[in-house]
């Protein structure tokens, strides 16, 4: 028994005890401080959901050796224009929600396929660069949304009668097409299995795709590229494929981030997105050359359920709205922690 | 010659490694003036010798050495190189240590160089004193001059040819006026005859000054010529001190090389001079930093084991590496009548050659992924095996139960010690690492195998069941074998033909049943002498 208990530590490892350990006390504390459990529980797992595929869009490029994709914003930027392209062309429900994808699909591809070439080439700083090139796109988009020629009135300035807003609506739209479906609905309690499902479906897919001869070569890319090399496989190639996925994927994430949110939000919103992903990512017991969907998820529900107690629970008990401070702390003071943890791995 | 005459004493140096012992009683005595010439194979324990000499920190932090030092009668240990310098050793190195845009003067001088008094000197001390330009030109001239060579002292050394910056450090341990004992570590290796004969010339005129020479060398003709007297290693002893001038090369090439031939000698090269070539290399250059091959010409014949032998950094490496495609390559390989394609991995691996590299961790291993995944990727990614189709072939599911199946197999047959096929390579001991490169080129089913180093940095017993390993394929699945191997023993005990590489072409090859003298006078470039006695 006890020997058990120890292989299941080992396993886990102590980090993740350590934080779900804290998580669970918070969840104990909570009825004390006047937080009901029900809706403590059903917020964390609505956000775990609705994150859930931005941090597996993080998978591809970590097991193809591109790192961690901090560029994560190349794709938010697709989904985004995804999003908006389907709320010009008026369509609604389900079908609206499909069309986005659909439409962001293509230029996740093509951006993903010229940032995987530019990551081939500053092969060991793959990390570095891919924060500036999301940082610089982002600052490139915030001109564009000014610029394009969308004419829905849900989605640009009031008074000029030109420009996207900073944050449009998906009300009316497509708002909580996942989330409602099939979604259970006791009291304060809410369970949005619709982006459960398509969660599971889309990590069905990048589960199935490194279990395929492809997967593993890209694999082998990341694990050794000199291995790959000498086995035949154009280790370069591998990597701007896993980008280009991860690009798309990280599209898709965003997508399914904003039904459930309800608002796309334009402009500098997505510049910090990468954060919090690769944070759960490595909380979840990823590295920056291996991640897995035991590491999406273990990770993804213990930073968002830490993400969101935290700050409930101590508004309530020092009485004062700190919730915004809060989370910058807990937020970045996991990618700090996550990120040292990485170092001793390392060496 | 008398006791007190001796410059350098080194007395029953012992030294291990973590109880592999490389050094065994080790006695090396340098008189004044004299050189001594110090020759071994690779790992004979010639590099580990002097680092003791130097008291460098490896030796100290694995544990120091056994034996007695002196310089001039007084017994001495150094803790550090300083040390060692300071007491008038100064060690000339294969690479050279310079600073590319200084110039030889300032090389020379570095850290010793004239000053002059500034006003500077009252406020921030010593170290802000101008350098005394003429006086050290003056320096460096007269330390050049010792040397008798033609060295401009003001050229930037990044501008120099090698042979001027091999100079220029050797200047340097002359303005030290300490110096009494110069080590010269293959001194030779990257000059041209020319400059290597002017070297020799310098280093003869500083023993007539009365500095004291180590000379250590591959060249065996070089050896020789300079030496007064030659220390011969072999496996951590010192099996004869010769005098130069009543030796030869062949003597000397057979003491460093001779071990007794073991029995089970291979004895059926006989029958392969009639079979089919399979693989003819023409003219092959291979682009391999360090392992540099030169314009090989070599014929494989069909089913034989043909070894590649020679000294490290002659190029042995070079040849399954270019061949491979891991390194670029020029020049023409014939396999079966057609034309490889150099430099495309995936070709070559497609006509069923296989490679096992040298380098087991860095190119032979997926050290973060389990065995069997190790073991079979190669071919599933080039053969297309181990792969289930679904949905009319757009997937190509990966037949984790089959490969489980294949690696559990040559995890029996080949004896790798492991919890379950599924330990992550890197957990395994390099032996068992190795039996897994060599299970990852069989599982291939190669028509022909390249092995590099196939024992390199493994223990006794996985050795023999390697080399068991490969005579069986050999002999079971008509594999044709080409093995590149720095232990010569090795190849004479399961090759049918041995091929010598010297600076990076092939010398000669022989029968393993050949005269050891005659592999090791190939080894040190001697191909001559080789002739001259068949």
């Amino acid at each position: 028994m006890f020997e058990k208990i120890k292989k299941l530590i080992e396993k886990a490892g102590w980090p993740r005890i350590i934080i779900g350990l804290f998580l669970l006390s918070l969840f104990f504390i909570a009825p004390f401080v006047g937080i009901k459990v029900s809706t403590s529980i059903s917020d964390t797992i609505v956000r775990f959901a609705m994150n859930a595929v931005l941090v597996l869009s993080l998978v591809p490029m970590v097991q193809s050796g591109c790192g961690l994709n901090f560029g994560m914003q190349l794709g938010v930027i697709a989904g985004l224009i995804g999003a908006i392209t389907s709320i010009e062309l008026g369509i609604t429900g389900l079908a609206g929600f499909l069309v986005a994808i659909v439409i962001a699909i293509p230029f996740a591809a093509i951006l993903g396929f010229l940032y995987g070439l530019l990551l081939n080439r500053v092969k060991g700083d793959e990390m570095v660069v891919a924060t500036y090139v999301g940082f610089s796109s982002v600052a490139f988009m915030s001109m564009m949304w000014l610029l394009l020629p969308y004419k829905s009135p849900n989605m640009i300035w009031g008074y000029g009668g030109e420009g996207l807003r900073t944050t449009i609506s998906v009300e009316g739209y497509w708002l909580g097409v996942l989330n409602d479906f099939l979604s259970i609905k006791v009291g304060n309690f809410f369970f949005p299995t619709g982006t459960i499902i398509f969660f599971g479906l889309m990590a069905l897919i990048i589960w199935i795709f490194f279990k395929t001869k492809l997967g593993t070569a890209m694999t082998a890319a990341g694990s050794n590229p000199v291995y790959a090399r000498a086995a035949g496989v154009n280790v370069d190639r591998m990597r701007v494929l896993s980008v280009v996925i991860s690009t798309i994927v990280a599209a898709i994430g965003i997508l399914v981030y904003e039904q459930s949110f309800g608002f796309i939000q334009l402009y500098m919103a997505p510049l910090l997105m990468a954060f919090p992903a690769v944070a759960a990512l490595l909380l979840g017991g990823a590295s920056v050359s291996k991640a897995s969907m035991g590491n999406v998820i273990v990770g993804t529900f213990l930073f968002q359920g830490i993400l969101t107690m935290t700050p409930s629970v101590m508004n309530n008990i020092i009485k004062s709205d700190m919730s915004e401070v809060i989370r910058i702390i807990v937020s970045n003071g996991m990618i700090v922690y996550a990120l040292t943890r990485r170092m001793k791995v390392r060496t | 010659m008398d006791e007190k005459n001796y410059l350098l004493r080194m007395e029953g140096i012992n030294k291990d490694f973590f109880g592999n012992q490389v050094l065994k009683d080790v006695t090396l005595r340098v008189a004044k003036g004299e050189i001594v010439g110090l020759v071994g194979e690779n790992g004979a324990g010639k590099s580990t010798l002097m680092n003791i000499l130097f008291g460098l920190p490896v030796i100290h932090q694995t544990g120091g050495y056994q034996g007695k030092i002196y310089l001039e009668d007084k017994e001495v240990n150094f803790a550090s190189p300083f040390e060692a310098i300071e007491a008038g050793i100064g060690m000339v190195h294969q690479e050279f240590i310079l600073i590319p845009g200084f110039t030889a003067t300032e090389n020379i001088l570095l850290n010793r160089e004239s000053t002059k008094y500034n006003i500077f000197v009252e406020v921030f001390g010593e170290r802000l004193k101008t350098l005394n330009r003429q006086e050290m030109h003056k320096r460096a001239v007269s330390a050049i001059e010792k040397l008798e060579v033609q060295l401009n002292p003001d050229m930037v050394v990044s501008e120099m040819p090698v042979g001027h910056r091999q100079f220029t450090e050797i200047a340097r341990e002359m303005d030290r006026k300490s110096t009494k004992l110069l080590v010269l570590d293959e001194p030779t290796a990257v000059l041209t005859e020319s400059e290597a004969e002017t070297m020799l010339k310098a280093a003869r005129k500083l023993a007539n000054l009365g500095l004291s020479i180590i000379f250590i060398s591959h060249r065996l003709s070089e050896v020789l010529a300079i030496s007064d007297r030659l220390i011969i290693l072999r496996d951590g002893q010192v099996v004869r001190e010769l005098e130069s001038s009543r030796t030869t090369p062949r003597e000397v090439a057979s003491l460093m090389v001779g071990r007794e031939i073991k029995e089970g000698l291979s004895k059926k090269s006989k029958e392969f001079e009639k079979s089919e070539i399979v693989l003819e290399i023409k003219d092959l250059w291979v682009d391999m930093p360090g392992e540099q091959v030169n314009g090989v010409d070599l014929q494989v014949r069909k089913g034989e084991i043909l070894g590649i032998g020679g000294l490290a950094g002659q190029g042995k490496l070079g040849i399954a590496n270019g061949i491979m495609g891991l390194f670029p390559a020029e020049g023409e390989v014939v396999y079966r009548d057609e034309k490889l394609p150099l430099n495309n991995p995936v070709r070559v691996l497609g006509k069923g050659i296989a490679f096992v590299s040298e380098d087991r961790r860095g190119v032979g291993l997926l050290l973060d992924e389990p065995i069997d995944l190790n073991i079979v990727f190669t071919a599933m990614q080039i053969q297309g095996r181990f792969i289930k189709k679904l949905m009319g072939g757009l997937i190509k599911w990966r037949d984790d139960k089959e490969i489980a199946r294949v690696a559990r197999e040559y995890v029996d047959s080949l004896q790798i010690k492991c919890v379950s096929e599924k330990q992550n390579a890197k957990e395994l001991s390099g032996g068992n690492q190795q039996k897994i490169c060599l299970a990852k080129a069989f599982v291939l089913e190669p028509d022909l195998l390249f092995v590099s180093e196939p024992t390199r940095g493994i223990d006794v017993g996985a050795k023999s069941v390697v080399l068991e390993t490969l005579k069986r394929q050999n002999r079971e699945h008509g594999t044709t074998i080409v093995m590149t191997s720095s232990e010569l023993e090795e190849l004479r005990s399961i090759c049918d033909r041995i091929a010598i590489v010297s600076e990076g072409k092939i010398v000669g090859i022989l029968p393993p049943t050949a005269d050891p003298a005659d592999f090791g006078l190939l080894m040190l470039g001697e191909q001559e002498e080789v002739k001259a006695s068949v």
